[in-house]
């Protein structure tokens, strides 16, 4: 057994009974790194020489009072800053961001956890992305098959946790970025309520719908991370002050009597048959156990990408206004006045996709076409609220799939954004409504490719998503399944 | 269906500030449209009764102190600027 095969309580034991010390977990997940990303390619910065000497103190320090999460090597999405640590978001007009001068709130609260950053992990550039093809470094990988896409946006960040580089990892989600290639990848990833965990030095792509959330093995794990990072933040406007729950007691409930909505809308044609194959078995194990499950409807659920990419995009035209070569990142090296200056260092800062995004979105919020795109999206967007807030009146959570198809190779899609865009069809929902959604493992198709299972909760009850998470995997071992990457693990 | 022409496509380029080449301005016109078009889906709902949504959580008007705080110091902030000149941002001159 490779030390990537324990749990993070099961290595906190494992450290304070002196059998590994924090510099071996650092140790391994670079020898692993050094071992496999040359495949994965699930990294953009490495912090070696730091996290090793952080690593050498934490050992010296350790007590007997350590958190679980102490000395635990993670892996960060590279639009969260960090300071004095590159930070490029995967695009050129941040490609000589090398000392960023301050933590993102959820990197000051892990540093008071005493994780290890072992450093930052590719995505599609500014999150905008299904496949972290829009990276402008590098293609990074499916580790169960590395012809196919990881999934995006945070595709580096789940790909290196299937891939065993990292323990765990942080991703953020807009639009399905964490759930997506979790599920292509075959791990469990969370997104939170929206405003349960704070934005502050999250790099904006679309404020209203943003969220920072765990990537990790098993949903045990994803709930010790993800409790360490909530809470609420004066650095973000929109943080949410409410009381957080022992996501821990969630695990000590069984599934008995619960009820589970499941909407026809999420198992309708464009799902592929092994998918919803997949599903149907999930709902069965829930049967066995105990929970009760009933088709429902979310009748707006086919409005939910077409409202999405006008609301994020408009939105992201707005927030990445900021990049105009002055204060830091890209500048021309043309010799053109000011407006220029500005236009020709975002056109050789920012890849196709972030161009194609700011037109949409300042196409949607210009004049004359305000009332008829963004207000009609942001009037949906209530519509789909209002569909899940009825189905909560009489369920405890929503399962479906967490994606139409498996994952797909690598350039299949790369030139069809609008294709790429609807597959977006399942994830999407849950951002507009802010609510948590997570995806956990539930099998493969006959390619070996993992597929995701998506447990949808109310605002602010992640406790009864990891509770109902928690019951699947412990009845199932698709979480003990690794890719074959060759290699020691 | 809504057609997006060249024009409009140099107009919104030039709202976002950003230099297209003739080519880009063509895919986009193309691209655009598609997803535009797309979009119109949402023209099949009635939503004249409905209130728009820009938040989900319903927080108001969240303020604090205006006082002064200790923040990045000037140096720093000036660290990673392409351009800078007496402990300023330098750019192109705006005044003949």
């Amino acid at each position: 057994m490779s030390l990537f095969d324990y749990t993070l309580k099961e290595l906190q034991e494992k450290l304070h009974n002196k059998e590994i010390t924090v510099s071996d977990l650092v140790e391994a997940s670079y020898n692993r790194i050094n071992e496999v990303d040359d495949q994965v390619k699930a990294f953009l910065t490495l912090n070696e020489e730091e996290a090793k000497k952080q690593a050498k103190a934490l050992d010296e320090k350790l007590g007997s009072d350590a958190s679980v999460l102490y000395g635990m090597p993670i892996g960060i999405k590279d639009n969260i800053v960090t300071k004095g640590l590159r930070t490029t978001c995967a695009s050129q007009i941040l490609d000589n961001l090398n000392d960023p001068l301050y933590d993102a709130t959820v990197i000051q609260k892990l540093n008071k956890e005493n994780t290890v950053n072992i450093g930052k992990l590719n995505m599609d550039e500014f999150a905008m992305g299904s496949s972290t093809e829009n990276s402008s470094y590098e293609n990074t990988r499916n580790p169960w098959n590395t012809d196919y896409v990881p999934g995006g946006s945070s595709g580096g960040s789940a790909a290196a946790v299937a891939a065993g580089e990292v323990f765990f990892s942080l991703g953020s989600d807009t639009g399905g970025s964490i759930r997506q290639p979790a599920a292509f990848c075959g791990v469990v990833g969370m997104k939170p309520t929206y405003g349960l965990v704070s934005r502050f030095g999250l790099v904006a792509f679309a404020s209203s719908l943003d969220q920072i959330g765990p990537i990790t093995r098993t949903v045990e794990d994803n709930a010790h991370l993800l409790q360490a990072i909530v809470g609420h933040d004066n650095m973000d406007s929109t943080s949410a002050n409410v009381n957080i729950p022992n996501y821990g007691d969630a695990f000590k409930e069984d599934v008995k009597g619960l009820r589970i909505a499941v909407p026809k809308e999420y198992l309708q044609e464009g799902v592929d048959p092994e998918v919803k194959e997949a599903v149907l078995a999930a709902l069965k194990q829930y049967e066995e156990l105990g929970a009760t499950w009933e088709e429902v409807s979310l009748p707006h659920s086919k409005y939910a990408v077409a409202a999405y990419y006008l609301l994020a995009a408009s939105e992201a035209s707005a927030n990445l206004a900021r990049f105009d070569g002055v204060r830091y990142g890209k500048r021309t090296e043309k010799n053109v006045d000011m407006i220029d200056m500005f236009k020709e260092s975002r056109a050789e800062g920012f890849g196709d996709e972030v161009k194609r995004r700011i037109m949409l979105g300042t196409f949607a919020l210009s004049s004359g076409y305000y009332d008829a795109y963004y207000k009609k999206a942001q009037k949906v967007r209530t519509l789909i609220k209002n569909d899940f807030e009825k189905i909560f009146d009489e369920y405890d959570v929503v399962i479906g799939p967490t994606t139409p198809t498996p994952a797909y190779k690598i350039g299949e899609k790369i030139d069809d954004p609008l294709t790429m865009y609807t597959d977006d069809v399942l994830t999407t929902p849950v951002n507009l409504a802010g609510l948590p959604g997570m995806s956990i493992p539930c099998g493969f198709s006959s390619e070996g490719l993992p597929i995701g299972l998506q447990i949808i909760g109310r605002h602010f009850d992640e406790a009864t998503i990891y509770r109902t998470a928690y019951a699947y995997e412990q009845a199932t071992d698709h979480h003990k399944k690794r890719p074959n990457l060759g290699g020691d693990r | 269906m809504t057609e997006i022409s060249k024009e409009q496509v140099k107009h919104v380029a030039n709202l976002a500030r950003l230099a297209l080449t003739e080519e880009e301005v063509e895919t986009f016109t193309q691209q655009l449209g598609d997803i535009i078009n797309y979009a119109e889906l949402l023209n099949e709902l009635d939503t004249d009764n409905v209130e728009p949504t820009t938040h989900v959580l319903d927080l108001k008007n969240v303020m604090r102190k205006d006082e002064p705080k200790e923040w990045i110091k000037k140096e720093d902030a000036l660290k990673n600027a392409p351009d800078q000149k007496d402990g300023q941002f330098r750019v192109p001159s705006i005044l003949e």
